[in-house]
């Protein structure tokens, strides 16, 4: 564990423009801390993060991903986080399968007002990986075996 | 070749506090294109922004990143400054090193490593921008009020009074909403109906006024300037055209078991009724649910009394298409309802009432004609007592998290009208605090204190208990001496908490405008943008948007009012140019990117292509900007990944990433 305490994940949070990132804003004038391993990537829906963009974090050494969005029912473009949660339901059992773990991919719905649950969300998210300790990379999953 | 400049502001101590921003800006002098850094205390003053502009001019920087607060806060202040230096505004990129950086890291290493590679992130990003030029779209003038209160009324006077079109919609057969049921007002105790009742009319003879009353939003698609609305009107079984406002069909209705929405349900209404005597318009509308001719075929007394002949039992639904350049949302509050709090008896005792419902009785105009009695047994109360804080400031198991605002100062105004009236009555309230901020709202209570006599108990009341011969046993504490308390009150009135019209929940969907935990509508920016919704062309009036009483109401009202008066007053809007564009030459029309896209806005044309000098027509997707609201579905969709969004690229992106995970 001394080790894991050591230990400074990447992670990579992609949020909403209008919800999450707000959000994000929010927990942030509300001095509501989290870990500065978090790093956020502004996106304007859910729906716009493509695949490639995770595989690409993980790829580069990520050690998590989270994507944020408007909660079911209140996108801003209506049904874009709808797609979201399709997509990433299919991605994060496929990148199970080739050996990045479930827990180290989430899909979290955050508002604009839920400060609070940016900031809970966040350190939960980034206790979570550093118990599952550094990931293995995509890139070296290919060479072995 | 890139020339790009990194501003690292200090936002005085707020960024410097907790970020090492000349390390900022040291190590951005290392990134790949960045040829110029520099810090300021507070970058979006106007010596900062000439700080920027100079850059921009004697460096010939063609991109530059603002490392301060949020995107949201200042992304279009700097924008322009970038635009009036000479490079396009979308040449600027924001590293959010504030809010996301250090208002919430309290280790200065820690701080500043993230600083760092958030300012490394936007230079990547911005290193791939390209120049965006916004298109035009146009402006309906005409605005649309959803909810007919107070503050729909007041919004929509203020917007007509500027010389716009606007209507009102409202679902209840009259406008007046909540304002229209009080019977005096704090903390000047003016009648409520003869400050309001001119408005009302002032509204419905307005010309540039449309009242679509008994009417609800059912589909609303476009964006800000061309909104387009369907409005559902119901059936009000009468002929608005017809109908001369006599009354004699109320009175003829052999049905009056349906519950008075008005006076909160204390006493009953016929099936064809109008809200109240005032009602704005002055038709009648059939309840169908207790009509007994349109539930049986039988009856049909209202139809033989009416000699304008106004009553039709034929009549539909009618769904009518508008368009609107601006949206404002006005549906206020309702009283919550008070099945969790069940130990103050209110679904018990008749004697335990809401705030609202002793409104009604207090109204000369109400069930009791504004006699002080007890609605179980007609007798005079001598002895009441007033609970505070029902359901607000409590646990969300039981009620609402928040205070409600308004009800410290409408309990002391009752306390006080009834010890003006009645001084033989007792009047004890238990309260969590006494909140009067507001002109003249301490002085009022005080008043109430000091020369009314009112009891005010610090402390809450665990329970109130109904006793056999009909009085309430009230189970309370004093806090300031410790001490249990049992009163035996003749009527308990509480004063509970309220929320958001549950109806704000489907509006808000149908507008794509967001709402907090509470169903409260969220503003653009708490504090400077307080009227504005997020969604562009949506606009906030009154408790939608929080609690508030009518001053603030009003006030609001105009506010959102002169907002959508400085929207219509345009010809042109500028379109966000961040929008998605298919590469032609790669597009092979497949339509899957047009089956993900919520605003139609993608079209499939055939194209001459020279593809190694063949020439061949080959089916291409089209976005069309104007519809397009750059929402990035379309390019996660396409197989061939040609669709892109600009300002989002996918090329930017992933810049970002790599930047974050180097």
């Amino acid at each position: 564990m001394s080790m894991n305490e050591e230990f400074r994940p990447k992670i990579v949070a992609f949020c909403c423009n209008w919800c999450s990132y707000a959000g994000a804003d929010l927990a942030g004038s509300s001095r509501l801390a989290y870990p500065a391993d978090v790093k956020i990537i502004r996106v304007p829906c859910s729906c716009r993060v493509n695949p490639m963009f995770i595989l690409r974090a993980f790829e580069r050494g990520a050690d998590g991903v989270i994507i944020c969005g408007c909660h079911p029912g209140d996108c801003h473009y209506s049904t874009g986080n709808y797609y979201a949660r399709r997509r990433m339901t299919l991605l994060f059992s496929m990148l199970d399968y080739v050996g990045i773990e479930r827990g180290r991919t989430r899909v979290e719905w955050v508002s604009a007002a839920e400060g609070v649950k940016f900031s809970n969300t966040m350190n939960d998210f980034v206790e979570t990986i550093r118990s599952m300790g550094k990931n293995v990379r995509l890139g070296d999953l290919r060479c072995k075996n | 070749m890139h020339g790009i400049g990194v501003f690292v502001c200090h936002c005085g101590s707020n960024i410097a506090a907790t970020v090492d921003v000349k390390k900022v800006v040291e190590m951005a002098r290392l990134e790949p294109g960045v040829v110029h850094a520099e810090d300021y205390q507070y970058m979006c003053s106007e010596a900062g922004q000439e700080k920027i502009a100079n850059a921009i001019k004697e460096k010939n920087l063609t991109g530059i990143v603002v490392c301060s607060c949020s995107p949201r806060m200042h992304e279009a202040t700097f924008r322009k400054c970038a635009e009036k230096a000479g490079i396009n505004p979308y040449m600027v990129e924001i590293a959010n090193i504030r809010e996301q950086c250090s208002w919430i890291h309290k280790n200065i290493e820690e701080g500043t490593e993230k600083a760092v590679i958030l300012t490394r992130a936007a230079i990547a990003k911005v290193s791939l921008n390209t120049s965006l030029l916004p298109g035009e779209s146009k402006v309906t003038k005409r605005a649309l009020v959803i909810g007919g209160g107070i503050a729909g009324i007041q919004t929509a006077l203020d917007i007509a009074d500027a010389g716009y079109e606007v209507d009102i919609v409202e679902k209840t057969p009259s406008i007046g909403g909540k304002m229209a049921q009080l019977d005096k007002t704090f903390p000047t105790l003016d009648c409520s109906a003869c400050i309001l009742t001119p408005k009302m009319v002032d509204a419905a003879a307005h010309e540039k006024i449309n009242l679509y009353t008994y009417s609800e939003i059912e589909k609303v698609s476009g964006f800000v300037g061309d909104f387009t609305v369907e409005i559902r009107k119901k059936a009000r079984y009468v002929n608005m055209d017809k109908c001369t406002g006599c009354g004699v069909c109320m009175e003829k209705c052999p049905s009056k078991k349906a519950k008075s929405e008005f006076n909160s349900g204390l006493n009953n209404r016929p099936a064809i009724y109008t809200p109240f005597a005032q009602a704005i318009p002055n038709v009648p509308v059939i309840d169908p649910t207790q009509c007994i001719k349109l539930k049986t075929g039988k009856c049909g007394v209202c139809e033989k009394f009416c000699q304008a002949g106004a009553i039709d039992y034929k009549q539909k639904d009618e769904v009518v298409t508008r368009k609107y350049g601006a949206i404002v949302v006005a549906t206020g509050f309702e009283v919550i309802k008070l099945d969790n709090l069940e130990e103050y008896a209110y679904s018990q005792s008749k004697d335990v009432i809401t705030s609202l419902e002793l409104e009604r009785i207090m109204n000369a105009a109400g069930p009791t004609k504004g006699h002080l009695e007890r609605l179980s047994d007609g007798k005079h109360p001598k002895e009441i007592v007033f609970i505070q804080c029902v359901g607000s400031r409590c646990d969300e198991s039981k009620g609402k998290p928040y205070c409600s605002k308004i009800c410290c100062m409408y309990t002391a105004k009752h306390a006080m009208l009834i010890r003006d009236k009645y001084p033989d009555v007792n009047v004890t309230v238990f309260y969590i605090d006494v909140r009067t901020p507001g002109k003249n709202f301490d002085e009022f209570y005080r008043r109430a204190v000091e020369e009314y006599g009112v009891n005010y108990v610090k402390g809450q009341v665990g329970k109130v208990a109904p006793q056999p011969d009909g009085s309430l046993l009230v189970h309370g504490v004093d806090l300031l001496d410790g001490k249990q308390l049992k009163i035996s009150a003749d009527m308990v009135v509480l004063a509970a908490a309220i929320e958001p019209n549950p109806s704000v929940r489907q509006i808000a969907t149908m507008l794509t405008a967001s709402i907090d935990t509470n169903n409260f509508l969220t503003e653009a920016h708490p504090k400077l943008r307080p009227v504005e919704s997020p969604t562009a062309g949506v606009f906030l009036s009154g408790v939608c948007q929080g609690p508030k009483d009518i001053p603030e109401t009003v006030s609001q009202a105009g506010a959102a009012a002169i907002k959508v008066v400085g929207l219509l007053a345009k010809d042109k809007l500028l379109t966000n140019p961040c929008t998605a564009k298919a590469d032609e030459l790669l597009c092979n029309g497949c339509s899957a990117c047009a089956n993900v896209c919520p605003y139609g806005a993608i079209s499939y044309e055939d194209k001459l292509i020279v593809d190694h000098g063949v020439r061949k027509t080959h089916r291409v997707a089209v976005v069309n900007s104007a519809l397009c609201q750059g929402c990035g579905a379309c390019t996660v969709t396409c197989p061939s990944g040609v669709m892109d969004l600009q300002g989002f690229s996918n090329r930017q992106i992933i810049a970002e990433v790599d930047a974050i995970c180097r």
